[in-house]
């Protein structure tokens, strides 16, 4: 058996855990101010660090590629309310032509 | 508000069903080309069962990081869920093992369809018919897509590599509603691309996101601006 499933076991695991505890425990236990706020801002911090290293990071190197070109208009195409998955597609369409030029 | 039918109901639960089932596709092809196989994205989709953390998982492992800051990134994502059963518990009034099944269907489009409907019934329909539809839609779109994604060869030459940031950055964008959340979201990624050549592959995508909560925290101390509820938009 691999790593890779043993991080799939536990994430799995990890998931639902916190659904069955958010089902399960009582609202007054978990419902403070600060536990909400960071809970909205866990997502948002997470995503942005996701992003910056999926279209600049190549291993342990900083890179500027045709990925970047492809965020771009990834965010073109959101502000034009294209939905999820043909921005995508898009998205990665972009980058592959770019590679062809 | 008029009060909606039930057929209404199920028709809006199948319909988020089918738009939120088909971008399992894109999930399975990312996972696949990430150097994942079929089963491990099948597995994913199975028993993770919550589309960013899903992304999270396989991003880390494309990015060289290894899979226990996979599973940590994963379940750091999945905690908005936990919120997500607080709101959804007491208009489900479901038992003990009735929660325990629901639990897993717990994902942002099903809290969605589910928080907003007026009676129990209707919560319920709302709930469990989207739950339902997404899973099993996105269980099947995941198969496609990872099977796709092996077949196609070199990811890059499909731009597939590049789309995994345009995955996330759709994830997060219906969350830069405030000048605040683009400005934490920012932080993160400069933070995170930041550390890329000084930290081991992973470490950027945590450290950039804690940084990012502590200052989002400083930025508007507690108390400060429009009050909070759980919000469950995608």
């Amino acid at each position: 058996m691999n790593i890779v499933w043993v991080g799939i076991v536990l994430s799995a695991a990890g998931c639902f855990a916190l659904k069955l505890t958010g089902m399960s425990v009582p609202e007054r236990v978990l419902v403070h101010p600060l536990t909400v706020r960071v809970s909205d801002l866990i997502p948002v911090g997470l995503l942005g660090a996701l992003v910056a290293v999926q279209v600049f990071a190549e291993d342990s190197r900083f890179v500027v590629d045709a990925r970047l070109a492809a965020l771009g208009v990834a965010a073109l195409l959101l502000w034009l309310r294209v939905p999820f998955l043909p921005m995508v597609v898009l998205s990665a369409a972009a980058a592959a032509a770019l590679r062809q030029l | 508000m008029s009060t909606p039918t039930d057929r209404s109901v199920i028709a809006d639960s199948l319909g988020v069903s089918a738009a939120v089932g088909l971008y399992g596709v894109s999930f399975g092809a990312i996972a696949t080309s990430s150097g994942l196989s079929i089963w491990q994205a099948c597995a994913l989709s199975l028993f993770v069962f919550t589309g960013a953390s899903q992304f999270a998982f396989v991003g880390v492992i494309g990015a060289g990081g290894s899979a226990l800051t996979g599973a940590l990134t994963a379940a750091l994502l999945g905690s908005r869920n936990m919120f997500y059963g607080i709101a959804l518990a007491p208009r489900l009034q479901l038992s003990r093992g009735g929660r325990a099944a629901a639990a897993h269907l717990v994902i942002d489009e099903s809290t969605a369809m589910a928080i907003t409907r007026p009676t129990l019934r209707q919560t319920r329909l709302g709930f469990f018919w989207t739950g339902l539809g997404v899973f099993t839609l996105w269980n099947l779109s995941t198969l496609v897509g990872a099977v796709a994604g092996e077949t196609l060869g070199d990811p890059r030459t499909y731009g597939l590599d590049a789309a995994v940031g345009a995955a996330f950055l759709g994830l997060l964008w219906p969350r830069l509603t405030t000048p605040h959340a683009r400005l934490v979201a920012l932080a993160g990624a400069a933070v995170a691309a930041g550390l890329v050549p000084v930290t081991a592959a992973g470490a950027p995508i945590i450290i950039g996101g804690a940084v990012a909560v502590g200052l989002g925290l400083l930025w508007r101390p507690l108390g400060d601006g429009e009050p909070q509820e759980v919000s469950a938009e995608e």
